[in-house]
């Protein structure tokens, strides 16, 4: 009799077990779902699905973008080898990179060390220097395109200096020297801060130590404050790499890839290929090796500054 | 102080004044020349203008059709910012919280997104909610709202998670005692403390999408949804060196977020670089 009550309680018991776990199972992926759905949404429907369907799009082929996909398998690839626009606009970006990465790396780095030197007005100065980040790269191109087109011209005038009375924008190589400098003033703001924050962070014992030892203040930034300043220059480096690989925005507004497309750069290329020529796939193959060529560089960018990485 | 030390002294402030002037002058002749003729702007682009014309301003406010962009560009960042910080700060509560094998491969996809340029996603994007699905002409705003979310969501996440892990449990297990279930205990205990991130966060969603020119320029096909910039760039097309409309113009695009600068610098420079060291 006994033995029959305690087996009915255990059988009981577990079951109530049972639905206990099932439930709080159920509320877990409730919970799941109400804090990652959301986000894995949104997620997949601009970022995965795009990816994914876009390398699709390069395996086919289509006369308009509302005519239906043929297969044509790396046709697209083909095409995008054999365009020399594709190249010569690649070609154009990489130097931009090389230029721009140097210039704002060195303006962003001098400017973050003077407004570190203990100025009286240094806040200040650091919230103008940053003034044009908050500025898209669109607008600022037609502000200084006001600034090369009306402005230096009418100041050369003035000043009989015959360099500044040439249109800058009117000739291939000083139009590329434009978006050059442009994107120096643009971003070397953006770049004095992380270096700020790289700059305060450095322990001031050992700088007093070097002072100590007599090393001068040009031994102390090369011997010292450069080496512990690695972890900001991977971020620094890693980030004008990538603006300037992708720029459009000032690109399209300041010389809007002239004169006679000499300042083409590849982004506009895979926009003009896409959304003007209205070839899809082409573009699309384009885009991918594009992709494929910053994820390479900056992939080696951030694995080889990183082995520079010093300990203080 | 020593003679040499007011030599080097004078030389930084010197070198800062001569940075200073490169940073602000475009700023500078904006302003000035925005109360002048086309006259004026072309035979002397440097001088104060000989009377302070407001009447441009009106002009442009009328033709750029102002107060409906304004309201387009306030609309779109403010939505998209707001559900990018609620629906990111929850995902990360959830993968810090309960670090399973899928939340640890969904971290990762997300992060290694963040590599892909937006340029290898755009002719996809546009095909599939253009050509096929036709909702770039009949819904553009929400869907554009949607965008930034998917964009911007990598990033925040990213952000949010590595801020999180600094958030002591033994609050949350005090809430869950006091009779609090995951939502009330994420939004009335963990979100509070996410503060300083998410100010972070939203300062630099607002800056991004503000400013953002490619996508909009896809999506919104009708004068009726531009944003700021896409107005610009449409402006600037029909008023070709039409300075004396031009200048005010840019003016107006760019006062706003000025506007928000000065008031909010300090949080703004710390975001960027709270933002930058993580």
């Amino acid at each position: 009799m006994l033995a029959k009550k305690i087996d009915e309680v255990r059988y009981h018991t577990e079951i109530s077990q049972k639905v206990i776990r099932r439930k709080r199972n159920l509320t877990s992926l409730g919970n799941s779902m109400l804090f990652l759905g959301p986000s894995t949404i949104f997620f997949a429907i601009t970022v995965v699905i795009p990816f994914i369907y876009g390398i699709y799009l390069t395996l086919n082929k289509m006369d308009s973008p509302t005519d239906a996909m043929v297969f044509s398998g790396l046709l697209n690839y083909v095409n995008a080898v054999k365009d020399a626009e594709f190249w010569s606009s690649l070609w154009l970006t990489i130097k931009f990179v090389v230029a721009t990465v140097f210039f704002v790396n060195l303006v962003g780095f001098g400017l973050a060390y003077l407004v570190t030197s203990g100025m009286k007005i240094q806040n200040s100065l650091r919230t103008a220097y940053f003034t044009p980040n908050l500025i898209g790269g669109l607008v600022l191109g037609y502000i200084w395109q006001f600034v090369f087109v009306q402005s230096l011209p009418a100041l050369g005038d003035k000043l009989g200096i015959s360099w500044l009375k040439l249109g800058w924008l009117g000739d291939p190589h000083m139009a590329f020297w434009a978006l050059v400098i442009v994107t120096i003033w643009q971003t070397s703001g953006y770049m004095m801060i992380i270096f700020i924050a790289g700059l305060i962070s450095i322990p001031k014992d050992l700088i007093e130590a070097a002072k100590i030892d007599g090393a001068g203040a040009f031994r102390r930034l090369i011997n010292i404050t450069l080496p512990l300043m690695v972890p900001s220059f991977v971020v620094t480096i890693f980030l004008s790499l990538k603006n300037a690989f992708m720029v459009y925005d000032l690109n399209f507004s300041l010389t809007k890839g002239g004169p006679f497309n000499s300042t083409l750069m590849v982004s506009m290329h895979v926009v003009n290929k896409a959304f003007v020529e209205a070839n899809y796939g082409t573009g699309q193959a384009e885009a991918i090796i594009l992709f494929l060529i910053v994820a390479i560089v900056t992939g080696i960018q951030v694995y080889s500054s990183k082995k520079m990485e010093v300990e203080a | 102080m020593t003679a040499k030390k007011i030599v080097a002294s004078t030389f930084v402030y010197l070198i800062a004044f001569i940075a200073l002037a490169c940073f602000i002058f475009p700023f500078i002749l904006l302003m000035i020349n925005s109360f002048k003729s086309n006259g004026e702007i072309i035979t002397n682009p440097f001088s104060l203008p000989s009377h302070w014309d407001f009447a441009h301003f009106s002009d442009v406010i009328a033709k750029m059709n102002f107060l409906v962009t304004f309201k387009n560009s306030v609309l779109i960042t403010l939505i998209s910012t707001l559900l990018i910080v609620f629906f990111s700060a929850m995902a990360a509560y959830h993968m810090v919280r309960k670090p399973t094998k899928y939340n640890k491969i969904f971290f990762t996809i997300l992060v290694a997104s963040m590599v892909i340029p937006f340029q290898s996603l755009m002719i996809p994007l546009i095909y599939i909610y253009g050509a096929k699905l036709q909702l770039i002409d009949l819904i553009p705003i929400p869907l554009l709202i949607c965008f930034y979310i998917g964009f911007g969501s990598a990033l925040s996440i990213f952000m949010f998670h590595g801020f999180m892990k600094s958030i002591p449990l033994e609050v949350e297990e005090a809430a869950r005692i006091d009779g609090c279930n995951t939502l009330q205990t994420f939004f009335l205990i963990v979100f509070p403390m996410l503060k300083p991130i998410t100010v972070t966060i939203a300062i630099l969603n607002v800056l991004w999408i503000w400013n953002d020119y490619l996508l909009p320029s896809l999506v919104l096909n009708n004068e009726t949804v531009y944003t700021m910039p896409v107005q610009m760039k449409v402006f600037n097309g029909t008023y070709m060196n039409n300075w004396e409309l031009l200048i005010p113009a840019i003016l107006l695009t760019v006062l706003p977020i000025l506007i928000m600068y000065m008031i909010g610098q300090k949080s703004i420079i710390n975001g960027v670089m709270q933002g930058s060291i993580k």
